[in-house]
């Protein structure tokens, strides 16, 4: 298949008082028609990706191309055959949602009618009807994100870059938007979509990369991914320290990873839930553990990462948190929910 | 097949060059068209070019005039001219402010990723205040003339003071996008755009005559833009020697032009 993004090696480090290696040699390859999704933590080098990708910065080092086009020579180019929706909703906040759209259209060198049927059509499809003519400020968070997406699409770009696109909205809001933009793949629309949520990536892409401190860290299906690391995690809630250091112990044949325990919470990524929750609990029950809470669960970025990489997402601190061993002592103050701020 | 390969006629070159050309206008029209729409829409925006003329003509005629004679004229046709180019002077913080606001909410990041022309957005964004600063002067002409304004110049002079009056307000808006593309935030803009502001409108000629200033400041307030672009206008609307005000106002603004919006299309280029 034809290859619509190219990148090889790319290198960004932003001055100023603090530098910092955004882009540490980043390589990847998104195939037409496909959904490339970029996952990663805050600060992983996603969106400076996305920013060199739609031109709007230039790399230090290494080749970036779309449909062929390197993003630094032919900026014009690759300009006229993107769209670009962003976390932050660039929307005109005093123009109504038509505005925005037909503004964006003329933007693009759109003739006037076009610009006026796809502004009618757009509106429609993403249910903004009724608030066409509303200014922007009245809407809701749920419908600038739609209406940021549709004035990406309003010039029919063949390739899409979608940054964090449903960050901080609700789960409705954000149930919609993926059916959107599923809807955008079947028409063959190449999406590259940032993400860090692993449900939105499971979701919508069809190959995933996790990026890490300007590096891909892991490339594949999100199958195989998953496989990598397990495909559930199971949670076991103890009522101590101590019972949560035993119950480790007692949990480290179940998955592929060792257990986890932070607090009084130990976690192990399995392959089969239902069979290693039954032959957990009959493990506990033969050492008398009675746990607190006993739960399967989907895993998340957190979890991902945490197979990869042995640190959490947001851990640039927490050293204490380390994959612990049969004498385990690796026990953080359990000040925070596992798992806190992804979606279940 | 080797028809394919031939390369473009010469005659193309130009023909791209025009293109360019349309669509830069083109691009231009449709962020100015976007700027002034956003304007009618806050409130703050439209009380700040019609009220607040309004309100300082008001203050420095009834409350201030009185105790201000300025020999061989009456303080209103004095006066007039000095709120037009303070009116301007202050509106042009709105273009800081606005482009400001543009960084901060993306709107920026997403125009860079379109295949518009790169100066569209700030020759976009000063057209804009341009359109604005014509309605200011409109205003300020109606608010004169029920006040007592007399502009004894004839018309044609009066126009040509206007026209310097709207040249000076231009530059001035690259200077303030230079500001709005350099600040972290909206706030920001405008903090730093008011200090820069006030000694220039208020240590002129704009209100009282610079003879009255302190010696020190003296120099300053007779040369800078703002007092000579005054006088200019007031030689221009009232009668006088105009030549060499207007010919000093023209080289201010000229000169801030030529000086600015290379820095402003720089500081756009290289904001990330």
């Amino acid at each position: 298949m034809p290859h619509a993004i190219e990148v090889e090696s790319l290198e960004k480090t932003f001055g100023g008082k603090h530098e910092v290696h955004a882009l540490d040699g980043v390589s990847l390859v998104v195939e037409e028609g496909t959904v490339f999704g970029l996952l990663g933590p805050n600060g992983s080098g996603k969106t400076t990706t996305v920013r060199i990708l739609t031109t709007i910065i230039k790399p230090d080092a290494g080749v970036a191309r779309v449909l062929d086009h390197d993003v630094v020579r032919d900026a014009s180019l690759v300009r006229s055959r993107i769209g670009l929706a962003g976390q932050y909703a660039a929307v005109d906040e005093n123009l109504t949602g038509k505005e925005n759209i037909q503004m964006v259209g003329h933007l693009n060198h759109l003739p006037r009618r076009t610009v006026n049927t796809r502004a009618t059509e757009l509106l429609q499809q993403f249910g903004l009807a009724e608030a066409a003519n509303r200014t922007v400020k009245t809407y809701s968070g749920g419908m600038r994100r739609r209406l940021d997406l549709a004035a990406a699409l309003v010039g029919r770009p063949p390739v899409l870059f979608l940054d964090e696109p449903t960050t901080g909205l609700d789960p409705q809001s954000r149930n919609d938007l993926w059916e959107v933009i599923e809807g955008l793949v079947g028409e063959g629309t190449t999406v590259l979509l940032t993400t860090q949520y692993l449900e939105e990536a499971d979701r919508l892409a069809s190959t995933l990369a996790v990026v890490d401190r300007g590096h891909v860290i892991a490339e594949g299906t999100p199958a195989t991914l998953k496989a990598q690391m397990g495909t559930t995690v199971l949670e076991v809630g103890l009522p101590s320290i101590e019972t949560a250091a035993t119950t480790a112990r007692l949990l480290e044949d179940l998955g592929p990873h060792t257990p986890v325990v932070n607090g009084t919470v130990v976690e192990v990524t399995v392959d089969n839930g239902p069979e290693a929750a039954m032959t957990g609990l009959r493990s506990l029950d033969a050492h008398a553990v009675v746990p607190t809470t006993f739960t399967l669960r989907e895993p998340s970025l957190d979890d991902v990462f945490l197979a990869l990489t042995g640190r959490r997402t947001e851990d640039e601190e927490a050293v204490g948190l380390l994959p612990t061993g049969p004498s385990g002592t690796g026990v953080l103050p359990a000040d925070r929910p596992v798992g806190a701020g992804e979606p279940r | 097949m080797t028809a394919i390969a031939t390369p473009p006629p010469r005659s193309v070159q130009p023909h791209r060059l025009l293109c360019a050309l349309r669509w830069g206008v083109s691009d231009t029209l449709t962020i100015a068209r976007r700027t002034i729409l956003s304007y009618t829409r806050i409130p703050e925006a439209l009380f700040f070019s019609t009220v607040q003329p309004i309100m300082f003509v008001l203050l420095f005629i009834y409350v201030f005039g009185g105790s201000i004679h300025i020999p061989g004229f009456s303080y209103v046709n004095y006066l007039m001219p000095g709120i037009f180019v303070q009116t301007v002077a202050f509106g042009s913080v709105n273009t800081s402010i606005g482009l400001a606001e543009d960084l901060q909410k993306g709107l920026i990041e997403r125009f860079r990723a379109l295949p518009m022309a790169r100066s569209a957005v700030l020759a976009g964004r000063t057209t804009a205040d341009l359109c604005r600063n014509v309605l200011t002067v409109i205003i300020i002409t109606a608010v004169g003339l029920i006040v007592g304004f007399r502009p004894t110049a004839g018309a044609f002079s009066y126009a040509a003071g206007i026209l310097l009056i709207l040249l000076f307000a231009y530059a001035l808006s690259w200077g303030f996008a230079v500001i709005g593309l350099s600040a972290p935030n909206s706030e920001v803009a405008q903090v730093i755009s008011f200090p820069l502001l006030f000694p220039l409108t208020f240590a002129s000629s704009a209100f009282v005559p610079v003879h009255n200033l302190p010696g020190w400041l003296q120099g300053f307030a007779t040369y800078q833009p703002v007092s000579v672009t005054v006088s200019a206008c007031r030689a221009l609307m009232l009668g006088g020697p105009t030549a060499t005000w207007v010919l000093q106002s023209l080289a201010w603004s000229v000169g801030l032009l030529a000086v600015l919006t290379p820095l402003a299309v720089h500081r756009y280029r290289t904001r990330t």
